[in-house]
C-alpha cells in the first residue's frame, strides 16, 4: 500500500529512532509531502529555535504520490527552520531518492539533535541505522554518493546528501541528490550539516501496491501524453528551461548586472541552443517522459572534461546576465561547482551580483577583495566567489552568511542595492514590468520565490477564456481576472490560486512542470484528483485538494507569524517602485511597480486566502479548516 | 510467426526508469522495481545509461539449464518464456542468464522474466523516446543506417544539385 509507509523520528543526539504509521486523519487534512511537512515542522520545531541548533528539526518527505504511477511522481521536499529568513524553510527537488524512500517503506523522516560525530541515516527495507560519515565528511556531492553506494555495495542506493557548503553552515547551502537535484533554497544544507548529519542513504524492495492498477497504467499514459503534447513541455524536452532564455531577455525581464538593468545586450552566448557543443544528451528524474536537464561535459578551462547537468534558467541569470557574464561556458562551470559543493545557485548568484555592484559603488573595495577585480563580467571572478563562499574565505565568509547579515557587515549603504525579500535573494528574472510576479515573489511563504506561486502562464497574455477554465476552478471563483501581464488587476487570484495548485503537487510529490506553470494545459486539481483515487483508493474530491492545500499553506504562514514576520516583510525592495527599467520591449521598458496599486495587491491576495489586513489568517478561517488549536489567542 | 524483437538505444535513453514502473505494475500491480522485467543500469558519475532485458536468446542458457523442460521458445511470439506449472522453482536459469535478466520473487516463489507482455511492451508503450523499442526486424537498421548516411546525403543536397 502507498498509505502504510511510516514516519521515522529520529534524535541524533541520542540515536534514538523510532517508527510510527501516519494516521489517516493527517492524510485527509495534508495530504503528504509537503502539505504535511507544514504540520510536522509546525508541531515539532519549537518557537524561537536557533535555526542551527540542535532544537530545529528537518523533516524530508516523499508525496503521497512518490514512487506510484503518476507521471514524474519524484519529489522530495525538506522542510526546517530556516537559517537563511529564520522563517519557514522549504525546498523541493527530482531525481530518485524520493521513490527509494518509499521501497525503503518510509515516507517523512523527522530528524532532531546534533550528533556527536559525522553520521549518515541508512533507511532499508523498513529498518533504519545511524552510520559513521568519517569517510564521506568534507567530499563533494558527487564523491559523497560514491563513496557511501561503495560503502554499502550497492549501486541502487538513493542518497541526499551535503557537499562542502552544508558543512561549512554557509546559510543557502543545499541539500542535493543525484548531479543536479537540489533542494536548494532556503538552506536546508546547513540545517543538516548543523546536525552533523551529512547524507540520507535509502534502499527498498518493499512493494507500494497500486489501487486500480490497470486503470492506473491507462490514466498514466493519458496523462503523460497530455504533458507531453504541449509546446511548453516540447521546449523543455530539448532545451530545459533555458528554453525561456531569448524571449525573456529579447522582452526585458531578466535582472542584469544586479538590479540596474532588466536585459543583458549581446547575448547570443548565453541562448539555449549553445548548449549543443557539451550535451551528451537529456536526463530525466523518477518517471518523466520531459527530461527536462542535459548531461554535459565541460569543454575549456580548469575543469575541461567534467561531466555534470543541467544547468537551469536560474543559473544563466546567476553566472551570467545578474553578474554580466556571457560564456556558456562559465555559466556550466559555475552550475558543476554549486552542485558539487551543495549551494543554492540562484542565492550565490545574487549575492556575487551585489557585491559586484557594492565594488561598482566603491562600498566594497580591493581591500573587501583582497585584490580581485569583482567587475561585470569578470568570469573568474565569479568562479572564485563561489569558492570562496564554499569553504568561507575572506569576502566568501561574510556573503556565506546571506544578504541580511553581509549588508548589516558592509554598513547602511548597502542595502539599497540588495534585492532580497525576507532575508532571502530574488531570483534572476526582473518583474518590474510584471506585477503579478512581482507579488508573488513578495508574499511567497519562504521568501522570495518564484516556486511559491509564479503565475507563470500571465506572460503569455493568454485568452481570456482560457484564464478563466484555469483561475476560476475549483472554487468557483468569480472576482477579476486579466489577461495582460503589465495589468494588477485580478493578479491577486492567479498568485493565490498557483500557491495553492503547486502546494497540492508538492504534497503529491509532483513536479511542477507537470502542472499549469508554463502551460496552461497541463494538470490540475481535477486530474490529481483521479490519479489519487487510481493508485491509492483516497477519495479527494478538487475541493477537497484546494482546501487541504489552503490548510497547508496557512500553516506555513502561521509558522512565519509565529516567528515574528509581520505584513511589512510581504514587501520588495525599493528599487521595484522607484528606479524604473531602462531597457527592453515598450511593454517592459520604463516600467516600475506602483507602490499603491501594490499594495492594494496585498490586501486584495490577504482577502482571497481569508487573512485580515495584516497578513493574519482569520478565527473564521482557522476554525473552518479545522486548526484553530494550531493558533492561540496569545498570538497575536 | 512475429518478426518483431525488442532492441535499445542507450544513447536516447535519458535514465527516467518508467519502463521499470510499468512494467512492475502490468504485471504485479505494483511500483517495485525489484520486480520490473526490465532495468536501467545506471554509470552515474558518468552519464550513461543502458536499459537490460531478457535478449529472448536463439540458443537460450536459462532454457539449456532448465532440468523440467520449463523454459521453451514461442515461435510465434519469437520469445522465451516460463511455463510455471512445469517450474519447479530451482532457480537454476537464474545463476545462468549472462545478462542477469531472470529474476527470483521470493514473495511467490517463482522466476519471472520478460514476456514482451504478449505483443504489446509497455515499457516500449510509455518510452516517449524509444530507447527502448519494439521493431520489425526488416526495418531494424533503417533508423540507424538512414542516421550514418546522412552525411552523404548532406553532401549531396550541398554540392551534387
Amino acid at each position: 500500500m502507498a498509505l502504510n509507509r511510516k514516519v521515522a523520528y529520529i534524535d541524533l543526539d541520542k540515536e534514538e529512532i523510532r517508527l510510527e504509521p501516519i494516521p489517516m486523519e493527517w492524510r485527509r487534512k495534508f495530504v503528504g509531502g509537503r502539505g504535511l511537512d507544514a504540520y510536522l515542522l509546525y508541531k515539532n520545531a519549537p518557537e524561537g529555535c536557533d535555526p542551527l541548533g540542535p532544537n530545529n528539526v528537518a523533516v524530508i518527505s516523499a508525496g503521497l504520490l512518490a514512487g506510484t504511477l503518476a507521471s514524474a511522481s519524484s519529489r522530495t521536499h525538506i522542510a526546517a527552520k530556516s537559517p537563511l529568513t529564520n522563517l519557514f524553510g522549504s525546498a523541493n527537488m527530482g531525481g530518485f531518492f524520493a521513490p527509494e524512500m518509499r521501497w525503503a517503506g518510509i515516507d517523512h523522516f523527522i530528524i532532531r539533535g546534533k550528533a556527536h560525530r559525522p553520521v549518515y541515516i541508512y533507511a532499508h527495507d523498513g529498518e533504519i541505522e545511524i552510520r559513521d560519515a568519517d569517510g564521506v565528511w568534507g567530499a563533494g556531492v558527487y564523491d559523497t554518493q560514491a563513496i557511501i553506494r561503495k560503502e554499502l555495495g550497492d549501486d541502487e542506493t538513493q542518497i541526499l546528501c551535503i557537499g562542502q557548503a552544508g558543512e561549512n553552515l554557509v546559510r543557502y547551502a543545499s541539500v542535493m541528490t543525484g548531479r543536479k537535484d537540489a533542494g536548494a533554497r532556503t538552506g536546508m544544507g546547513a540545517v543538516l550539516g548543523s546536525k552533523n548529519l551529512k547524507a540520507i542513504a535509502c534502499r527498498g524492495t518493499m512493494e507500494i501496491q497500486i489501487s486500480q492498477p490497470e486503470e492506473a497504467l491507462e490514466y498514466n499514459k493519458a496523462v503523460i501524453d497530455q504533458v507531453i503534447s504541449t509546446k511548453a513541455s516540447q521546449s523543455m524536452q530539448r532545451w530545459g528551461t533555458n528554453f525561456m532564455f531569448g524571449i525573456t531577455n529579447t522582452t526585458g525581464l531578466v535582472r542584469t548586472r544586479n538590479f540596474q538593468y532588466n536585459q543583458l545586450p549581446n547575448s547570443e552566448g548565453l541562448e539555449a541552443e549553445n548548449l549543443d557543443d557539451y550535451s551528451i544528451g537529456m536526463d530525466a528524474c523518477y518517471g518523466c517522459q520531459v527530461h527536462c536537464r542535459h548531461r554535459y561535459v565541460i569543454k575549456e578551462g580548469e575543469y575541461a572534461g567534467t561531466y555534470a547537468q543541467g544547468p537551469d534558467f536560474t543559473s544563466l541569470g546567476a553566472f551570467g546576465t545578474e553578474v554580466g557574464c556571457r560564456s556558456m561556458n562559465t555559466v556550466l562551470v559555475g552550475n558543476h561547482l554549486v552542485n558539487d559543493y551543495g549551494i543554492d545557485t540562484l542565492e550565490i548568484g545574487s549575492m556575487i551580483a551585489w557585491a559586484m555592484e557594492l565594488y561598482e559603488k566603491s562600498i566594497l573595495t580591493d581591500k573587501d577583495t583582497n585584490g580581485m577585480k569583482l567587475e561585470w563580467g569578470n568570469d573568474e571572478a565569479v568562479i572564485e566567489m563561489i569558492k570562496q563562499v564554499a569553504f568561507r574565505e575572506g569576502l566568501g565568509d561574510i556573503l556565506a552568511e546571506g544578504p541580511l547579515p553581509a549588508a548589516k557587515k558592509f554598513g547602511p549603504d548597502s542595502m539599497k542595492y540588495l534585492i532580497h525579500v525576507k532575508g532571502m535573494s530574488n531570483l534572476n528574472t526582473d518583474e518590474r514590468a510584471t506585477p503579478a510576479l512581482a507579488l508573488n515573489v513578495a508574499v511567497s511563504s519562504r521568501g522570495s520565490d518564484h516556486l511559491r506561486g509564479i503565475p507563470a502562464i500571465d506572460l503569455y497574455n493568454l485568452p481570456m477564456d482560457v484564464l478563466d477554465s484555469v483561475y476560476r476552478s475549483p472554487d468557483g471563483y468569480d472576482g477579476p481576472l486579466t489577461n495582460r501581464f503589465s495589468e494588477y488587476e485580478g493578479k491577486p487570484r492567479m498568485v493565490m490560486w498557483q500557491e495553492l495548485c503547486y502546494m497540492a503537487a508538492e504534497s503529491l510529490g509532483i513536479c511542477k512542470y507537470h502542472t499549469v506553470f508554463l502551460s496552461p494545459n497541463h494538470l490540475t486539481f481535477e486530474e490529481f484528483s483521479k490519479l489519487i483515487k487510481l493508485n491509492t483508493g483516497l477519495n479527494f474530491s478538487e475541493v477537497d485538494l484546494w482546501n487541504c492545500a489552503h490548510r497547508s499553506y496557512t500553516i506555513e504562514r502561521l509558522f512565519n507569524l509565529r516567528e515574528g514576520m509581520t505584513r511589512e516583510d510581504d514587501m520588495l525592495s525599493d528599487r521595484y517602485f522607484d528606479e524604473p527599467t531602462k531597457l527592453g520591449l515598450p511593454v517592459a521598458r520604463g516600467k516600475s511597480i506602483d507602490r499603491d496599486k501594490f499594495n492594494a495587491m496585498v490586501d486584495q491576495y490577504y482577502q482571497l486566502h481569508e487573512w485580515s489586513k495584516a497578513g493574519i489568517p482569520t478565527r473564521e478561517l482557522l476554525k473552518r479548516l479545522d486548526i484553530s488549536d494550531l493558533w492561540s489567542s496569545e498570538n497575536k | 510467426m512475429s518478426r518483431k524483437i525488442m532492441i535499445v538505444d542507450p544513447e536516447k535513453c535519458t535514465g527516467c526508469r518508467t519502463c521499470e514502473l510499468v512494467c512492475s505494475v502490468k504485471h504485479n500491480g505494483v511500483s517495485a522495481p525489484s520486480l520490473a522485467r526490465i532495468h536501467i543500469v545506471k554509470w552515474d558519475n558518468e552519464g550513461f545509461y543502458i536499459p537490460m532485458h531478457c535478449q529472448h536468446c536463439k540458443d537460450a542458457p536459462c532454457m539449456a539449464v532448465c532440468p523440467n523442460d520449463a523454459i521453451y521458445r514461442d515461435e510465434e511470439m519469437d520469445s522465451v518464456r516460463i511455463d510455471h506449472d512445469l517450474c519447479i522453482g530451482c532457480k537454476m536459469c537464474v545463476s545462468a542468464c549472462p545478462f542477469g535478466a531472470m529474476g527470483w520473487n521470493p514473495k511467490r516463489g517463482r522466476v519471472f522474466k520478460c514476456d514482451l507482455c504478449h505483443g504489446d511492451p509497455q515499457c516500449v508503450r510509455f518510452c516517449d523516446i524509444k530507447a527502448v523499442d519494439y521493431v520489425e526486424t526488416s526495418k531494424l537498421q533503417n533508423e540507424r543506417m538512414r542516421e550514418a548516411a546522412e552525411n552523404y546525403a548532406e553532401l549531396v543536397r550541398r554540392y551534387a544539385r
